[in-house]
């Protein structure tokens, strides 16, 4: 790769591959608890999430102080952008325990793809995205049920208004599928890949750094340096997604919340 | 010798997915961003809502590309 047998040196780069997410267990291996690195990481980041939290909350004064002060910036800018505007002031109280916690969680989990001691998201196997993904499904039907009547749920969803009846019966199955199918599966999906591609890239600049710095002759160490910088910006790019990635699984988990709805709020 | 082959091309197809992804891609972001600074050109006082909307169709948009990263690691060629 990269005409590395073009020089005299016989170095060759070994990239990333899929084992990168299936690491050998650690803790308790034999036992169906058994851990590996990814899943410690896992249980880390969300004990390091309740932490956080904890310290923000522990002694609630009128005027905050500095930590307290950025928790309840957090919280209020999540709360309004991501739970208040698709669901409306009093909705959005309802379900403000579900979605701030399910952003908060993806939001930790994604940041321990960048974070030095971890560098590895937990939410790159499918496990933690799929259970989220149908909490997600499990609550808008759920919701649909109980605050639009069981069948008059199904019915909106399946048969939407302002269609000419011959076309309901392309358009029923495609609902349903869609709708009850495809959404949780696309949620889970979107998290996972992006994460898992994240990591990938990541590691692949990094590992390429690593193998024009140290493995190759004089001239093409120019190259890791152009590689780190790759790196570095792709890492920025990775911020960016992981912040992203945990605003858009909430937002349109609230969406769906809100069809579910439909006119009852 | 089989004569009746003329021309053969051995790899792997994956390989191809990532340009075939990164065209759908490139022509979503390209819509998206281009229609928000259209918006934001008419109207610029809304520039930060459509900022934040723009974000969500652009992250809808290049998860394809990122799925055709992924495949060629997730199928590597035998």
């Amino acid at each position: 790769m990269f005409g590395a047998q073009a020089v005299a040196h016989t170095a060759t780069f070994v990239p990333p591959t899929i084992d990168e997410f299936y690491p050998a267990d650690i803790l308790f291996a034999g036992t169906p608890f058994a851990l590996n690195r990814i899943l410690l990481i896992r249980v880390i980041s969300i004990a390091l999430l309740l932490l956080l939290v904890w310290l923000g909350v522990r002694r609630m004064r009128v005027v905050p102080t500095r930590w307290q002060g950025v928790v309840e910036f957090s919280y209020d800018f999540v709360r309004k952008n991501v739970v208040d505007q698709p669901l409306g002031e009093r909705q959005g109280r309802r379900f403000a325990p579900l979605l701030m916690a399910m952003f908060f969680s993806i939001i930790i989990m994604n940041l321990t793809e960048v974070v030095p001691p971890f560098l590895m998201p937990s939410t790159s196997l499918i496990g933690v995205p799929l259970v989220l993904g149908i909490i997600s499904w499990a609550t808008f039907i759920y919701v649909g049920i109980k605050d639009d009547g069981g069948w008059r749920f199904f019915v909106h969803e399946l048969f939407p208004k302002g269609v000419p009846w011959p076309l309901y019966i392309l358009i029923a199955p495609v609902e349903l599928i869609s709708t009850f199918v495809f959404r949780p599966l696309t949620l889970a999906l979107r998290l996972t890949m992006n994460m898992f591609v994240g990591h990938l890239l990541l590691a692949l600049c990094f590992g390429a750094t690593s193998f024009f710095l140290f493995e190759m002759p004089m001239l093409w160490k120019s190259l890791g340096v152009g590689m780190l910088a790759f790196g570095l910006i792709f890492t920025l790019f990775e911020l960016l997604e992981i912040v992203l990635q945990a605003y858009i699984f909430t937002l349109l988990t609230a969406n769906y919340i809100a069809m579910s709805l439909g006119d009852a709020n | 010798m089989d004569t009746s082959i003329l021309a053969a091309t051995v790899g792997n197809m994956v390989t191809l997915n990532y340009g075939l992804a990164a065209i759908g891609s490139g022509a979503g972001i390209g819509v998206v961003v281009g229609k928000t600074i259209e918006s934001i050109a008419r109207q610029p006082e809304m520039a930060g809502r459509l900022q934040g909307l723009m974000w969500i169709g652009i992250a809808f948009c290049e998860q394809f590309a990122l799925i055709g990263i992924a495949i060629p690691f997730i199928f590597p060629a035998s």
